[in-house]
């Protein structure tokens, strides 16, 4: 994992002084609230429907335990005894008060993090591959680009007030674990022609009101020039793109106006004159923090261990568990663990404080101390020997973290929706916990199998829905909670938008249409088809019949 | 207005003259135009002994002015609001592509918070219209002591400061 030098240590501390600084001046009258609103949105503070909301970044989702344990501290402290791990690998505490926050940002730079850039119109937290380091699909560990990227932009001069926030995500593997194509800017490490690892670079991805898979810009860009062709995007991007109309203000309608290959043509204009110059990557630099991101001195182990394919064999609930939770590592006898933190009728990404310490005590006991939040909103322990699963498992599920559902239908992602969202339309959490609730038997969800559902209270789209397979949306209907379906979406290699399947459901009705689309798929899946390819294959029509054949 | 440059609050030695006349405007004074005005009245204004600036509203890049730079010695850069941003990237284009070493002044609308980022883009006056503009100022630049990438200032960043701190280690290992 990456640790602080000095530089690192020195700007974090820094920046929690000035922070204090700028909450004394709110506190004291000095600043308005329209005047702390730019300062404290920098610092991932908002102000939701009922308090302040703390958004804390979890770069590229990596945590030790040691971090873990400071964010249940803080949730214990300063909270009410849970937070909430998002979509974008961050947590958020929903009820610090303003005069406390900057004592918790004290404690977390402490442990090496910060609130910075989580919010406004900058370049937000960077995203990777929750797998990044121990997938067996990886060209090279994203994390090293992340970390590279995390520093350049943080507290940059020109571009901390852009047209809109700005997401990056990168990704080392062939799965795109990081959905890539729905972000600002998304980058996959490929290989070049003589075998050199470099970056395709997309640009102008994004869901919200104007959802877009973006288009490639760039299919290799050498590692040196990252960041040089990373300003001259940001730089096209903050001179061109809109600032009269909020909706229009991302990157992904300037490259839908001007066109992907205009949009090239103006950002290599822009690079030309910068490539060479100041932001050329030293090989020294990569290799330095490459050196944190080194494997772990893992022990050369069968594959297979004896003992565990005994308990495999003796406890069924267990080895449920490890063949839909545990993933292949890609070092023989370990395993990536997947701690779902969607139990049974649970709020999705929610971790109690407990919860937060227990999973803090495997990793530094059992993990290689290293953890990673998913954009999924699950927590990974991603280097356990495949010997210690069950002990893991047995602690896990004392604490309700062992639900044996990764990537089934009760695995549901929703925005935190009308529950604390003051943009929301509709209620997110609850209709999940429904869904959850209604498939509450582990048995059908194993039979229905593979299926993202993604919740989001509004067009805002925080929950993804564009890209679930089936995504729900929160609509307001003259101040009616209502719903709308789309289907056939997914957010990895063949990124694709989900299509509205016909009029929206009241929060009464929504489960009851979710159940029936997964019963019409039920009805026509030939072998083991996914949905997607059910649904690709049949169309939209006998899913119309069922749904709306009683109204 | 008074002026925040060179760490000081100072008067401002430029008279701003708007679009249609002001012929009462010595010639010797100095003066700071519209972009429109600029190219409407381009050889009476270089003809003049006073100095010249040209100001910038947030949708006039300068790649407009490039050719024209020679003449200036002032560039106003417009913040119609703390949250267009624009001129944080056309102060940097100034000064890193333009090579413009004039003055380049923010005028408009930014905040105490902002002055660092904007310093660092190659923005060198300020206008400032109360006397605790100063303090902050002063305040603001003390804040935050790293940064992280290289800008139109002077400041070394911090990889840079680790290559340099690692050739010094190496240098002193091998002594
Ligand atoms: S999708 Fe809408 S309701 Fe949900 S968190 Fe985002 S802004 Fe709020």
């Amino acid at each position: 994992m990456y640790r602080y030098d000095e530089f690192d240590h020195t700007l974090v501390s820094e920046r929690v002084s000035q922070f204090k600084g700028q909450v004394a001046r709110r506190l004291s009258g000095d600043l308005t609230e329209e005047q702390f609103r730019p300062l404290r949105l920098m610092n991932g503070l908002y102000l939701q429907l009922h308090a302040y909301m703390l958004r804390v970044a979890i770069p590229y989702g990596t945590l030790s335990s040691t971090q873990m344990r400071m964010l249940a501290h803080i949730a214990d402290k300063y909270d009410r005894g849970y937070g909430h791990f998002t979509t974008r690998q961050n947590i958020q505490y929903n009820w610090p008060s303003l005069d406390q926050t900057p004592n918790i940002l004290d404690e977390l730079a402490s442990v090496e993090m910060h609130a910075i850039q989580t919010s406004g119109n900058c370049i937000r937290n960077v995203t990777s591959d929750q797998y990044a380091g121990v997938a067996a699909d990886e060209i090279e560990d994203p994390r090293v680009y992340c970390e590279i990227i995390r520093q350049w932009s943080t507290l940059h001069p020109e571009f901390s007030f852009l047209p809109r926030k700005f997401k990056i995500a990168v990704t080392g593997a062939s799965t795109d674990r990081a959905a890539t194509r729905v972000h600002d800017i998304g980058l996959q490490m490929v290989r070049g022609s003589e075998g050199e690892v470099g970056f395709k670079v997309i640009v102008g991805g994004g869901l919200g009101r104007t959802p877009i898979i973006g288009p490639t810009i760039r299919e290799f860009l050498p590692k040196k020039h990252l960041l040089s062709y990373l300003e001259a995007v940001l730089r096209v991007y903050n001179q061109l793109g809109r600032r009269d109309n909020i909706y229009k203000a991302r990157i992904k309608i300037l490259v839908q106006s001007a066109g992907a290959e205009e949009f090239a043509a103006q950002v290599e204009e822009e690079w030309a004159h910068i490539r060479d110059g100041y932001l050329q990557l030293p090989q020294s630099e990569i290799n330095r923090i490459r050196s944190y991101f080194a494997p772990p001195d893992y022990e050369i182990l069968p594959a297979i261990d004896a003992e565990h394919a005994l308990k495999m064999s003796e406890v069924p609930e267990f080895a449920s568990w490890v063949e839909r939770n545990a993933v292949a590592h890609r070092q023989p006898g370990y395993a990536i663990v997947n701690i779902s933190l969607k139990p049974i009728g649970g709020i999705p990404g929610d971790a109690t404080v407990a919860q937060m310490e227990i999973v803090a005590d495997l990793a530094a006991r059992y993990g290689l101390d290293e953890i990673r939040v998913t954009h999924e909103q699950n927590l990974v322990l991603p280097n356990v020997k495949q010997a210690e699963l069950f002990a893991v498992w047995q602690k896990l599920a004392q604490s309700d973290l062992a639900t044996p559902n990764l990537g089934l239908v009760s695995d549901i992602i929703a925005c935190p929706g009308l529950d604390y969202c003051n943009l929301a339309n509709a209620r997110s959490i609850p209709v999940a916990q429904n869904i959850s609730e209604r498939f509450r038997d582990l048995e059908r969800q194993h039979d229905i199998g593979d299926l993202k559902i993604k919740i989001s209270g509004c067009i805002n789209a925080c929950g993804h829905h564009h890209v679930g397979n089936i995504g729900i949306l929160g609509v307001d209907k003259k101040g009616v909670e209502f719903y709308q379906i789309t289907l056939g979406g997914r957010a990895d290699d063949g990124a694709a938008l989900g299509d509205i399947i016909g009029p929206a459901f009241s929060y009464e009705d929504v489960v009851d249409a979710v159940e029936t689309i997964i019963e019409t798929y039920l009805a026509h899946r030939e072998s083991d088809e996914l949905f997607n390819d059910t649904y690709a294959r049949i169309g939209p029509q006998p899913f119309k019949e069922k749904l709306y054949a009683a109204h | 207005m008074p002026l925040i440059k060179n760490d000081q609050l100072v008067d401002d030695p430029w008279y701003v003259l708007d679009d249609e006349g002001a012929a009462s405007v010595s010639d010797d004074a100095d003066i700071v135009v519209s972009y429109e005005r600029w190219t409407k009245d381009r050889e009476s204004l270089v003809s003049r002994n006073g100095r010249l600036g040209v100001k910038l509203s947030s949708d006039q890049p300068p790649s407009l002015i490039e050719d024209d730079l020679k003449h200036l010695d002032l560039v106003a850069v417009e913040f119609p609001r703390f949250t267009d941003g624009r001129g944080f990237s056309y102060a940097r284009l100034l000064r890193e592509r333009y090579g413009f070493t004039g003055e380049v002044r923010a005028v408009g609308h930014w905040f105490r918070d902002q002055m660092v980022f904007l310093q660092r883009c190659g923005i060198d006056a300020f206008e400032a219209d109360e006397d605790r503009a100063l303090v902050e100022w002063s305040e603001a630049q003390r804040e935050i002591s790293v940064v992280y990438q290289p800008a139109a200032d002077d400041r070394s960043w911090v990889s840079r400061m680790r290559s340099s701190a690692s050739r010094t280690a190496r240098y002193q290992a091998a002594e």
